[in-house]
Order: structure tokens, then sequence, then C-alpha cells
């Protein structure tokens, strides 16, 4: 672990920089911690909803007459029943709560019942009779981008194009690479399935609703307006969340199970299984990215030139914002003085497409870095030579024509990581555990190949384009404990320790209360684009400093000593230029000290009609070297190892970081090999864990980590988002290494068996000019 | 509805309790059974536990018949592991490749047999093992042969009021082995297997090789045609094989496979994967002698 | 219908229940006990992993009312509130804890490793634990939890 920054001593147990315990870890442990789905009520009726089973389809009827007159039965809802907004979105609100004239995928719903058995509840959609007017399904982008495509949704069939143009158009150099490249539609799949518990309050005017969602007030706007009531009316309480990677951003079921509760005025619970939470959230965006680069003889990257289409499906959940994160990427961490993009995200008749982890730079990754080894291979420099020499340092421009004024170590990844020593090589006997196939014993060691490839990525921070993002915390100072309020969503990445450690280090306090997460305070905004420690641990932190000064004013007055002397040292409260010295819990027994915050990063603007403008906040970098074994003649792989050096600007907490690098390195992995929902005709053909398949810990790989710490000045402890960026250029990373295995050129992900052993073309060595 | 739950403390009891109740699903391990009902794909009104009928989870070894007896119920844990694991290595391995831990200590042959899924693990062992399936019903037993049991896709000759018993396989002089692909290194569907059983002192003739393919057919496949290509190529019991008799074997076994292109795989690749198994399992068994 | 289940040690009667529940249904909804969770219904996750007659099975794959008479054991038997055995408090210290939805399923299968395997080699608890699907940890710190949990153990018997 690299250590920049770090002072001798150890810091205090619980406070920043500490592996601090999680308070949530001892519940779950134990299975005491309590799910949404955990959640019960007496006099609770249990809902669920009918979907389209067409791709594309006029609705010629619904008739739900059966499916009310069976026992148990409450109620049935269909579009007619909707008595506010009828449709909701995050960005572009043209989902349908229940379509209502015409499907536009397999999954759309339709209608959402209420009865006393999970069971009932089956029979009752069962029941239901919809008839269908089949119509033929879009399921292709490129036909989508055809303006002679007949539009499926009134709004067209573009959900956003926008255009990029730096510098010289005719650019060119000596080295010229292209490419084509497909990214497979990968399913976030956290493993705590879409469930909610709807209350309805005693006048039946509004109502409690207990969810798992990574944006509670988002998600009160959103419902409180198709149910046409007051946002106060709809009150959201966090249930435990197990795991989002944002395929909980977008509401899911809480509109219907909202409905249901008012309309009954019973407690509603409502539970996805796993082939519906396939259908009822969104996925990663299946891409197809044309890529060019043209480069000096030395490798030096002189103009990219891209184009990206996007599947964005039936609705357009958060398409546009992908698309934007996906080309002002294009170029990765590398200077690149001139650049001619387009990219498009799509409708079509496939599942709708929207956040999760990486948010379209997954999709640009994988193409620019299959490129930086086109340039390698043409200028005659190895895989990390061509990277270095390219890397971005602070004060380079995107090809938005924003600096990068982020701290930005891209050079020092790779060269951390190039330090991270190799893996021994396979033994002379090894176990069939490691070797590809793992105990189906197919491998056969002598056709073992050894593939080693690298990937780097850039990675922007919070939201971009405008967006006036936020996050409000409070704090209440007393008896030596603080107690902390916030809405930001805890979905498994460890926010609670960090704002208990935060609370510590400021307050000089052990003990950290929590009240619960719901919107009895201000928003935190999502917890998604790596924005939650910087966002949220930044209002934490200055609720806490507004609490102290107001500490040490009390403190200061009481002693006659000017508060600006006084400070924290361990739980004391001391003065800096005397001898005082009183414990934190002496100095706030019997009187509490108040800190309300609201942190805001600073603004940024939308892009102009050249994609033109400083849309980002903040960059973090990561660069990842894998290591695989591949059995050539079976296309089988297994994943060696993966080391990697990130750009972190502090540790916080060692081992809630580790966790975040390890754990998206695995979901990298998965879409590198294996991780795809498969459709035909829209409709999905695997949406289910046998044969949608997540990683093993047979397939975990080693992973050598190290962090970089060079504190972030614009970040409120230094400390930038980690979540996303470990999850982006290990994809690429792995394909290149099996490419160095194989021998084989190949262009799309997840890599198949077949994709390496059968078809595709070879490697050509040195292509370009 | 008025359902009966019936938990069978004995083979006469759970026969007669599926004679009562033809309509009842027959359940063992549940592995495959209850994936149906909880995904809503099949609605069984009844059902015979078969779990606590201890004749079900027991094996026997005739020695004098050269053979061993596998209770229907007996958990793929239990053939991973010694003894059965000396007694059908085939077996152990392509038990070993059964969904997961949990899945193996409930899940058994007579749930691969029930359901006959051409991806059945255990199903090209005991095809290339010409394993004798053994069912009961109160009329009385009957002894099936594999291939005439299985009959297509998850379709057998098992008939109403009928339990799949044991089966019994051979215990074979020569080397045996299972191989499996999958794209995950664990808790995968086969896309292809092949199970190859050498058997250097049949009861006539010279030395044979059998092979048996999962996943590349309707049902699980014997490929017969190269069977009789390589007795006449090599002496099975001559030691190593050739490395172009077991290429030419591998093609031959890829010839006889029938696969489908599906969400898992190509037939394409099914049938490279299957050429490469057998190759390399002749390779082994070559290696091994 | 109506049945008695074993779990924990305790006969819990089951009632007004319909035919096909699971056991994992069974446990969560009408027994109180929704430690052991649900994921995939198809026993591919691990998640609600419990103790049948000695042997680790997915419980969304045992039919509830054919389990009448076996020993269950769930994941709310493995240490009262508050209290962590050793495999519980080494997920807690070694960060193998992230969201916690695999984890009771996890700790469940990973007691049972221990119960049963001495001294299990890192393939083993590979192996061992192939079937309970992480997708937060990528598993790095839930092997360490493993390995810490065996080793404390193996320190305990030296």
């Amino acid at each position: 672990m690299s250590t920049a920054t770090r002072t001798d001593a150890p810091p205090r147990a619980g406070t920043l920089g500490d592996s601090a315990r999680r308070p949530d870890a001892g519940p779950k442990v134990q299975g005491r911690f309590s799910f949404s789905s955990d959640a019960w009520a007496t006099n609770m009726l249990w809902g669920a909803t009918l979907r389209s089973t067409h791709a594309h389809a006029r609705i010629v009827s619904i008739d739900v007459s059966a499916a009310l007159a069976i026992n148990g039965v409450s109620c049935v809802l269909t579009a007619d029943d909707v008595p506010g907004k009828p449709t909701y979105g995050l960005i572009d609100a043209d989902q349908p709560v229940f379509a209502r004239d015409v499907v536009r995928y397999v999954g759309e719903p339709l209608a959402a019942v209420a009865a006393d058995h999970p069971e009932t509840c089956l029979r009752a959609l069962e029941a239901i009779r919809v008839e269908y007017e089949p119509l033929a399904p879009l399921t292709d982008v490129m036909r989508a981008v055809d303006p002679a495509t007949p539009a499926i949704h009134p709004r067209g069939n573009v959900l956003r194009h926008q255009r990029i143009r730096r510098g010289d158009p005719t650019a060119t150099g000596p080295i010229v690479v292209e490419g084509t490249y497909e990214i497979g539609m990968q399913d976030q799949a956290f493993l705590g399935l879409e469930a909610a518990l709807a209350l309805p309050d005693d006048d039946g005017a509004g109502l409690e609703l207990y969810v798992a969602t990574q944006w509670l007030h988002e998600d009160r706007k959103q419902i409180a307006e198709c149910l046409g009531i007051e946002p106060e009316r709809v009150r959201l309480t966090l249930g435990g969340v197990g795991g989002a990677f944002g395929a909980r951003e977008d509401i899911s079921l809480q509109v219907h199970c909202s409905l249901l509760c008012l309309r009954t005025r019973r407690p509603i619970k409502m539970q996805y299984g796993r082939e519906e939470s396939f259908l009822g959230h969104v996925h990663r965006h299946p891409a197809r990215i044309w890529m060019r680069h043209h480069a000096e003889r030395d490798g030096t990257i002189v103009k990219v030139e891209a184009k990206f289409w996007l599947d964005g499906g039936a609705y357009a959940s958060t398409s546009a914002a992908v698309l934007i994160n996906a080309i002002t990427h294009a170029q990765g961490p590398y200077r690149c003085e001139h650049a001619v993009v387009d990219g498009w995200a799509l409708r079509t008749n496939n599942p709708p497409c929207g956040a999760m982890r990486g948010f379209g730079v997954v999709q640009a990754c994988f193409a620019h870095e299959s490129q930086m080894d086109r340039i390698a291979a043409a200028a005659g420099l190895d895989p990390v030579e061509v990277r270095l020499r390219n890397a971005m340092r602070t004060g380079d421009r995107l090809i938005t024509g924003q600096v990068i004024d982020s701290v930005a170590p891209v050079e020092r990844c790779i060269r951390e990581t190039a330090e991270i020593p190799l893996p021994p090589p396979l033994p002379d006997r090894p176990d069939p555990l490691e070797l590809p196939g793992g105990s189906g014993l197919a491998a056969e060691p002598s056709r073992v190949r050894r593939g080693v490839g690298w990937g780097v990525s850039i990675k922007n921070l919070m939201y971009s384009e405008g967006f006036d993002d936020s996050s409000t915390a409070r704090v209440q100072l007393s008896g030596g404990i603080a107690t902390l309020e916030f809405a930001t969503a805890e979905v498994g990445q460890g926010f609670l320790v960090l704002a208990q450690q935060i609370a510590r280090s400021v307050l000089g306090v052990d003990q950290v209360v929590l009240a619960p997460i719901r919107t009895y305070v201000g928003s935190a905004g999502s917890t998604s684009a790596s924005r939650q420690t910087w966002m949220s641990g930044g209002a934490v932190d200055g609720a806490c400093r507004i609490a102290r000064e107001r500490l040490f004013e009390a403190v200061g007055e009481e002693h006659g000593i000017d508060p600006i002397r006084l400070a924290i040292e361990g739980t004391d409260v001391v003065d800096t230029a005397g001898t005082l010295r009183v414990p934190v819990a002496d100095a706030t027994a019997g009187r509490t000290f108040f800190g309300d915050f609201e942190h805001h990063h600073r603004p940024t603007t939308e892009l102009d009609a050249d994609g033109q403008g400083d849309c980002h906040v903040a960059f973090a970098f990561v660069a990842h070297r894998a290591v695989v074994d591949v059995d050539l003649d079976l296309g089988l792989v297994k994943v060696v190892q993966v080391a990697t050096a990130q750009d972190v600007g502090r540790v916080l907490n060692p081992l809630a970081a580790i966790g975040q690098l390890e754990g998206g390195i695995a979901q990298g992995l998965g879409l590198a090999v294996m991780e795809e929902i498969v459709l035909q005709d829209g409709r999905m053909r695997n949406p289910t864990f046998t044969d949608y398949l997540l990683p093993t810990s047979l397939d975990a790989p080693e992973v050598v980590a190290r962090f970089v710490e060079e504190p972030e000045p614009m970040a409120p402890l230094g400390a930038k988002g980690i979540g996303e960026p470990p999850c982006i250029s290990v994809t690429p990373a792995i394909v290149a290494a099996i490419r160095a295995a194989s021998g084989r050129d190949l262009v799309r992900v997840p890599v198949r068996p077949q994709d390496v052993c059968l078809s595709g073309p070879a490697l050509a060595p040195s292509s370009g000019c | 509805m008025t359902g009966v739950v019936v938990v069978a403390d004995s083979l006469d009891e759970a026969l007669d309790a599926a004679a009562r109740h033809p309509e009842a699903v027959l359940l063992q391990g549940g592995t495959d059974v209850m994936v149906e009902v909880n995904i809503h794909h099949r609605r069984p009104v009844s059902y015979v536990a078969l779990r606590r009928v201890a004749e079900l989870r027991r094996w026997h070894v005739d020695e004098g018949a050269r053979t061993v007896t596998i209770g229907a119920g007996v958990p793929y844990g239990d053939m991973e592991r010694e003894p059965l694991r000396s007694l059908v290595p085939a077996l152990a391995e392509a038990a070993r490749t059964v969904g997961s831990p949990q899945i193996r200590a409930a899940g058994s042959l007579g749930g691969n047999l029930g359901t006959c899924s051409p991806a059945g693990d255990g199903l090209p062992v005991l095809s290339a093992l010409d394993a004798i399936v053994h069912l009961r019903s109160l009329d009385g037993t009957r002894d099936v042969s594999i291939h005439e049991f299985m009959k297509g896709v998850k379709r057998n000759d098992r008939r109403p009021g009928e339990i799949i018993v044991s089966v019994t396989l051979p215990l074979v002089d020569g080397w045996q082995g299972y191989a499996k692909v999958g794209v995950r290194n664990a808790m995968v569907i086969a896309a292809a297997s092949a199970c190859l059983v050498v058997d250097r002192r049949p009861a006539s003739g010279a030395a044979t090789a059998r092979v048996a393919l999962g996943a590349v057919g309707p049902t699980v496949i014997r490929c017969r045609e190269a069977e009789a290509w390589l007795a006449g190529a090599t002496d099975l019991r001559a030691g190593a094989v050739s490395a172009d008799v077991a290429k030419e074997f591998g093609r031959r076994v890829g010839l006889e496979a029938r696969p489908i292109d599906d969400h898992r795989s190509t037939a394409e690749y099914r049938r490279h994967a299957v050429s490469v198994l057998a190759e390399r399992l002749l390779r082994r068994a070559g290696a091994a002698s | 219908m109506t049945y008695s289940l074993r779990i924990n040690g305790e006969d819990r009667a089951v009632q007004d229940a319909t035919i096909s529940e699971s056991l994992l249904f069974v446990l969560r909804e009408r027994l109180g006990l929704p430690g052991t969770k649900g994921a995939c219904e198809q026993g591919e996750c691990g998640s609600c992993t419990v103790v049948m007659d000695g042997e680790a099975v997915c419980s969304c794959l045992v039919l509830a009312a054919g389990a009448v008479g076996a020993d269950i054991r769930t994941v709310e038997s493995i240490s009262p509130p508050g209290e962590y055995n050793a495999v519980q408090e080494a997920f807690i210290t070694e960060g193998g804890v992230q969201c916690g939805f695999c984890t009771p399923g996890l700790v469940v299968a990973v007691q049972h490793l221990l119960d049963r395997t001495h001294d299990p080699s890192d393939l083993e608890i590979k192996e061992a634990i192939s079937g309970n699907i992480c997708r937060c940890t990528g598993y790095g710190r839930v092997f360490a939890a493993v390995r810490a949990a065996r080793d404390a153990r193996r320190a305990g018997a030296s």
C-alpha cells in the first residue's frame, strides 16, 4: 500500500483511516439485519405485477374481471387507476406506470394485483385476459438510428444524439488503427431482490414506504407525482438494501406498491422473484462502438474518432446521461488534442437500460483500451509504454475542452501496477480447480497458455451537465455522543461506518448513533456515480464541523479562551496555545450542539453543440493488469491474477476500500468472460441465475491492489469516490490478456469460448498503417 | 384443491402412496422439481417425498457380478468421496461438477434420471457404463437398460406408479473419466460433456472404449461408430494412444453429436468441444494404462 | 395444510400452508425466521443455505411439507443476538460483509465446512463456498474471513 500522505501514528480506533467496524456487520452475520424483503406487517396483503409477454404490441383489451372474482383478491389496478402522472422516469419521465394502448418491451407492467397470498396473486395474474395485436419489434440499434425506421414511441427512436468536435478534424498521423467493438447487456444482479412494504396512513391519503433504493427523495418525488398527492404524504424509509450497482436508481415496484396500498388501505408487501427482477430493473447498455485512432510513429495519440450506438431499450431511464459519459470518456486517460466523436442513445423494443456501475464509461473503456493495444502493436511498443507515453496529467484537457484539474496520477497508477509481481507460472501438476474449466476437468495443461493484458481508465465522479447536486446531514452532539441523521442510502458500500468515522474524527467522540435513513431530512442524492463519500461524506463532515465550532465557542467562553485556539485531540477539547484539556463528553454533558450542512460540489455546465463544456466535476483514475490462463482448444478462461493501483485521493477505511476494489474487479471480470443477458427478438433467454452466470469463488482471481494516495484538494475529505473505477478497465485488461494468450482479435464482451477457439480473425501483430 | 404430501419412510410406503396418488410428483432431492415449482412452471397437486426412504440411499457392491448398485437417492456428494469414488471414478468426476456443494448434498441419480435432461451430469457416465436402471411399482420390478430408459429431451421410460430405485453399474477394469465444458469454473450447466470408459476385459473380445456425450443432443448420445472405429484403430491394452488416433477419434465423436444453438452455446462450439474432450479423454486413458 | 418442522431444536407448527411452499418461504414468512435469504429460487446462489440432517442444502429447493422429521438448523441457531461465534467474528473483522445479503448463507456454509473438515486448504475453501454467490466483495475478504476462522482454530488446537 502506498503511504504518500500517511502519518506515522495510527489513527484512533474507529476514526478516519482506520478499518473501523461496520455497524451493520454484526446484524448481517447473524441474519438479524432487516432487508426490505424482511419487512412485514399484520394484516398485510401481497402485491404482484402483470407484465407484457410481447416486445411490441398494441393492447386491444385488458379484462380483469376473472381475476377480481378470485377469492382472496382485493384489487386489480391498470393504467385507468393511476390518479396522477401516468409515467415516471429519472431524466425523461416516459415510462408508463402501467402500459396503455401499447407495450414496448417484454416485461412492461400492465396491471398490479393485491391478494392474501403470493400464490393467490399468481392465480389472479393468470386470470387477467390481455388481448394483444403484435407489432414488429425494433431490436437492432443500427435500425433504430436509421431515420427511415418507423418510430416506436411518439418521442422517436433517438433518445439523444451528441457530437464532440475538438481541434482539427483532418489531423492524422502515420499510425491509424480502427476497430468496431461490442459490449453485451450486463445485469447488476444484486442479490437482494426488489422488495417493499407500504403502510397506509390512517386517513388513507398518504403512506409510509419501506423500500430498498439508491435515492429516497427522488423515489418520493416520482411516487407522489404518480399518486397525485403532495410529496410530504409519501414518507420513505430505507429498507435494508441487498446491493444496488445502479439497478435501484430507477423506479421498479415503488409506484405499484404505493398505488395498491392507497387503493386497499392495507399494508402491501411486494417482492420480485429473480426472473421478475431481470425484467423489472434497467441494465447496462449494450453498445456498438467504432473507434479510429491516429497516432505518431512513437505511439503519441493525435486524434480519436468514434461513433457510439447505445441500446437504451424501450424507455429513456438515464440513457441520455450514460451517453454523455460514454462519449466524453472516449479518449480514455490519455492526452488527445483532436476529436471527432458522435454518440446516439437509441430506443428499441429491448429491455430498458440505465445505470450500472461505470455508467457508460465501461463501454468506452473497452473500446479505447482495445485501441491502445492496436496502437502499441503498430508502434512496436509494449502495452505499458504506449500508455505511459500518452498518460494524462493534471492540467491536460479532455476532448470536451475541460481542463483536468483533479489530481491525475495516471502514470503512477500504471507504474505501481507494473511493479506488482506477476503470479508464479502454473505448477507442473496443477490442481484441476486452478485450470480453466475447474472441476469440469476439461482443460489440458499442455494446451493452456498464459496471457497478460492491460487496461487503464478515467472515470468522472458525481453527476454532470449542470446538475445542482447536493447532500444534507445533521448532527447532534450531547453527552459525548454524536447522533447523525441523513438520507444517504447504504446499499452495502459502507457509508454508515464512514459517517461514524467522520463524526469520531471531527468531534472527538467514540459513540456515534445513526438515525434511520428516511425522508425526514433533506435529500442526500443518489448512492451512485461514486459520489457519496464526497457528497454525503462532505455533508456529514460539514455538519460535524459546525457542531464543533459551536462547542468551541461555548468552551472558549467558559474558559475565557479564543475559540480559534481550541482543537479536538483524541476525545478531548484542547487549547493549542495553553493547558486546557476537557473531555468532549464533559464539555457536552447536559447540553446539545447541533450542526446542519448541505454540501454542494462546484457547478458544472452543459455541453454545447460541439460537445464542448466543463460538464464533469472531477475524475479518478485506475490501472489494471490481468493475467489469464486460456485453454486454446476449448476457449475456456481462468483469470489468475488482477493487479491494480487506483487513484483514491485518500484511504478513509482500508478494509472498506479494498472491498470496493475487489468487488468491482469481480464485476468487470463477469462482463469480460461470462455475464450477458441474451436477447432474442427482445425476449430474455436467460433471466435466471442458472443461465445468467455470475463469478463464483472459483472464478475470483487473486487481487493485488495498491492505493495511490494523493489527496484531492477539491474533495471535502481529500478522498475520491472509489466505487466505479475498479470495474471499468479490468474488463479490457482481461480481454487483452486473452488476446495475448490466444492470438485472437477479440472485439466483443463477454468473450465466449467459441470466440477464442473457433471463429474470428487472428490478431495481426503489426496492424495499422 | 386437496393435495397431499406423503413423506414415505420405506419403499413400500412410497410405492403405495405413488399408486394411490398417481398425480403425485416423486420428490427425491428436490433440486429439479422445486426449481420448476418455484418459477411456476409446474404446480404439482401432490408429492411423495422419498427423502426418508432408506432403501434408496444405500449402495452395495456385488463382488461376484463385479457390479455396484447405487440407490436412486444416494446424493452426489457421496459419489464424489470414497469409497464410491474409487469404484466408479468417472461418476465421481461427474458428481463433482453437479451444481454447488449444497446441490450435491441433495441431488441424486434418481433425480437426474427422472428429469432426463440431456445436460444431466450423471447420465453420460451411466450411458458409457451401460447401466441398468431398476424401477419398482406395486406390480413388481423392472430392469431397463439406460439406453432404453432415456427417451428424449426430459422424457424417460418411467411408468406411472413406478419409482426409480437404483442403478447397477459394472466395475470396469480400465481407465474411465468424465469432462465437462461450461463458461464458469464452478456451478455451471454443461454446454457439452463427455464420458469415456475403457474396458480392458469385456465379456467378449478385445478391449473396448465406450464414449457418451451430454448436452449435444435431445438425450445423451453414445458414439458407437467412433467406438467401433477405435477398436479397429488401436489396441487399448497397449498403453499410450497415438496423437493421430486420438485426434481422429475426437473428430469422429464430434460427427455423432447432434447439438443445437441455444443461449448456453452454439451447435458449432458444442460439436467442437466434444471432439476435444473425447480426444483428451482418450489420451488420458492411454497415458494411464 | 398443517404440519410440524423441527427447526433449531424446536418443534414448530406450520399452519394453513399451501402445498408447494419451500422451506425457505416457510422459515421466512410463517415461522418468523427471516435470517435465511432467498435470491434465485433455483439453488444457484446459496443465500438460503441451511443445515438439514447434517448437510448444508438450499432451503429454496426443499419442499417444506416434505421436510417433516428432519433436523433443520438456520443461521439464527449459530449465535444469540449480539454474540458472534468465530466464523461470524471473522466475517466482521476481515471485511467479509458488504450488503450482507449473501452473508447468512455464507456463514452457514462456512460453519458447516469447518464442522466437517478439520483444516481445509485454500482450494477446499473455495470449492466449499462455490455455491454461495456474493456480488459485492469479489470474495477476497470472504476468503480472508474463512482463512482467519480456520487459522484461529488451528492456533487454538496447537
